[in-house]
């Protein structure tokens, strides 16, 4: 099968570079560099080092039995990204940028995160490798988020509040991107999400593909043979791609995407971009899009605000097209059935995006047979997210509801 | 090359201001803002006041190239609904109403592939339009759409930045119509201060290039208008005009307020070019 992305950093008519002037040669160098340091074992070895003692990893295959048995069908394996220090799979990808931002002697790195959890990862990093960071984080999810936004103070992270647009994660982009267009002389861009003008998308694929390249190996010494089924969470797509990346070859293996519905696709209140959603031009990158016919841009809406995005990340798209991986919905009343579900089976509280893969769960695992094998992407905990649940479950710190 | 168009009025506009010695200026508005019917009379005031060109700023919900100014001016249109299409009807309204600068139409790339390029392209043409500025389609991801605005006889105008370096050659060798070079490192926005090599990276644009070059992103006031108008064909202020319309905006919404508000747009621009 042909590698992807082509030179032109294309996933087959997906991807490419759609950016201001000012940044392709900061694109091009970055490729460039990132092409020259990863070939290197030394510059390898860094972040396997960093993954392991201070990241923790490998995180666990865990076998969720009591889930298994409330559902009664596939046997289910929860791949335990929430583990990971600072709580998501984030972090994989924070590290390895910001490995190479040191290594192409760069002395600041910026971030736009959704939920916070991109945010927390790459100040945690910069405070680990001694960078000077700032985060760009729209006004609304900072209100949802306060935890995260106090997490990256404490981190010693500079916090900007995105007052444009819909002030979500598609506009902390932006803003992002413009600033970096204003200082692409001594700043990396960390970017979280496996989407972007190239070489992004491939970048953060790389640094998340950990997480299929060790559930591949788990499930192999578990059980002896490859899952039937994986299911991860896409708003951008970085956790599904890494998990899948390394099954994509496997064609037996069934690839599952669930993006976020929000009240529900016949609303116009989701984030639904691959059910939804149309082709086009985006943040740097030809992929499926939330968009009018006149081509302006949508606002999603999503429980969640890591998937709260209108756009998808250009493999996906691929991945989609190919019929090589399915998209579904799960909606945000779902999701908060993912929550509890997990919650009171597994005593694990997830992460709202991670529960959305939890839902859709819950509805293939009664489908299959108990002799299948479904592995769920759980890529972060819940903790960020406790008093956003609390909230809509109608519950108060004192009683329960 | 093939895609340079004698007759053109881009071309002539430049020519003309090159005969009488002064650089082309080259104002920027947002299309609809604040209303579409202003911005007619708008484009008017534009040209008694001295315009030799304008760019006709497409709306978009996600402008990245843009500072502030631009994108509060993208969301005052938009109120309106504005589409590309419509921009293009508003163009061809001005023609009629007398006005006869030649127009640039400056849109992100996704509002054009939507529409359809050569719908938008055909339709350009149709209502005098001479250019595109598509700020996010870099050189590498140009070639159907450059394609297709040639086949219409329209110039795809390319930006260069003080980042470009080694790219300039490629750029420009594609180019027809002008070279936009960005005076600086960032989006869109009245500025105090310039790239520091500023005068090195106009001069090697200028030694790349036949075509005329026009600077932009920053210039917004008469001293800066006069130190570009030395070393560049066409200068182009957006920001700063933008500002004042959205200074004037309640008067320019009002029918018999509408001419005060265009009366100090005239004068800012009087003041600017210090003539």
């Amino acid at each position: 099968m042909k590698q992807w992305p082509d030179e032109q950093g294309r996933f087959g008519p997906f991807g490419g570079r759609y950016v201001p002037e000012t940044l392709m040669n900061a694109l091009m160098e970055l490729e460039d560099a990132y092409r020259r340091y990863s070939a290197e074992e030394q510059f390898q070895e860094e972040i396997r080092y960093l993954l392991r003692e201070y990241s923790g990893r490998q995180t666990p295959l865990y076998y969720a039995n009591r889930l298994t048995e409330e559902l009664g069908g596939a046997k289910i394996y929860l791949k335990r990204e929430d583990l990971n220090h600072t709580g998501a799979h984030k972090i994989n990808n924070a590290i390895g940028q910001a490995v190479l931002a040191k290594r192409m002697g760069k002395t600041k790195v910026i971030a736009e995160t959704g939920a916070g959890q991109h945010g927390v990862a790459s100040a945690t990093v910069a405070a680990l490798l001694g960078l000077e960071c700032k985060v760009f984080m729209g006004e609304e999810d900072m209100r949802r988020q306060k935890l995260n936004v106090f997490r990256m103070r404490l981190l010693g992270a500079e916090v900007v509040p995105v007052t444009s647009g819909t002030r979500t994660l598609k506009d902390a982009c932006n803003e992002t991107l413009r600033y970096w267009v204003s200082h692409v002389q001594d700043t990396y861009y960390i970017l979280g999400s496996a989407t972007g003008p190239h070489p992004y998308p491939m970048i953060v694929r790389d640094f998340q593909r950990i997480i299929g390249d060790e559930t591949r190996a788990q499930i192999q010494q578990l059980e002896g043979r490859l899952p039937d089924a994986i299911v991860a969470c896409v708003g951008g797509g970085s956790n599904a791609i890494g998990m899948f990346y390394p099954f994509v070859e496997d064609k037996t293996v069934r690839l599952i995407g669930v993006e976020a519905a929000g009240l529900g696709v016949d609303t116009e209140q989701h984030a639904a971009t691959m059910t939804k959603g149309t082709q086009g031009v985006f943040q740097g990158s030809f992929s499926y899009l939330l968009q009018d016919a006149h081509g302006q841009v949508l606002p999603a809406h999503s429980i969640s605000a890591g998937l709260d995005y209108p756009g998808i990340g250009p493999e996906h798209s691929y991945l989609k097209d190919a019929a090589r991986a399915e998209y579904v919905p799960a909606t945000d009343k779902e999701a908060l059935e993912g929550v509890q579900l997990l919650s009171r089976t597994e005593g694990i509280i997830p992460a709202l995006e991670s529960a959305h893969a939890i839902a859709y769960a819950a509805k293939l695992a009664p489908q299959l047979s108990n002799d299948q094998l479904l592995v769920v992407n759980l890529s972060g905990r819940g903790d960020k997210d406790v008093e956003a649940i609390m909230e809509h479950l109608g519950g108060s710190a004192d009683g329960v509801h | 090359m093939e895609s340079i168009k004698v007759n053109n009025a881009i071309d002539k506009a430049f020519e003309n201001s090159k005969q009488r010695g002064e650089a082309l200026f080259m104002p920027f508005l947002t299309v609809g803002d604040p209303s579409p019917s202003a911005t007619v009379e708008i484009l008017k005031a534009l040209e008694e006041s001295g315009a030799g060109l304008v760019e006709l700023g497409v709306p978009y919900s996600d402008p990245l190239a843009d500072g502030p100014v631009i994108q509060r001016a993208s969301e005052r249109a938009l109120r309106h609904q504005i589409t590309i299409r419509q921009c293009i009807a508003i163009a061809k309204e001005a023609r009629a109403a007398g006005v006869s600068i030649p127009f640039v139409l400056f849109s992100y790339y996704n509002p054009v592939l939507q529409t359809g390029i050569e719908l938008v392209m055909q339709e350009a043409a149709d209502a005098g339009i001479s250019g595109l500025i598509i700020p996010d389609l870099p050189h590498e991801e140009d070639s159907q759409t450059r394609e297709v605005a040639a086949k219409h006889g329209l110039h795809l105008i390319p930006l260069v930045a003080p980042t470009s370096e080694q790219r300039i050659q490629r750029i420009v060798s594609k180019a027809s119509g002008f070279v936009y070079c960005v005076s600086s490192l960032g989006v869109t926005g009245m500025r105090a201060q310039f790239h520091d090599g500023i005068d090195q990276f106009l001069s090697t644009v200028k030694n790349a290039t036949l075509l005329p070059i026009a600077i932009g992103f920053g210039i917004s006031n008469s001293e800066q208008f006069k130190r570009f108008s030395e070393t560049c064909d066409g200068i182009v202020v957006g920001s700063a005009v933008v500002n004042q319309i959205e200074q004037a905006a309640s008067l320019l919404e009002s029918v018999a307020e509408r001419e005060q508000g265009l009366q100090k747009i005239r004068e800012f621009v009087v003041q600017l070019k210090g003539s």
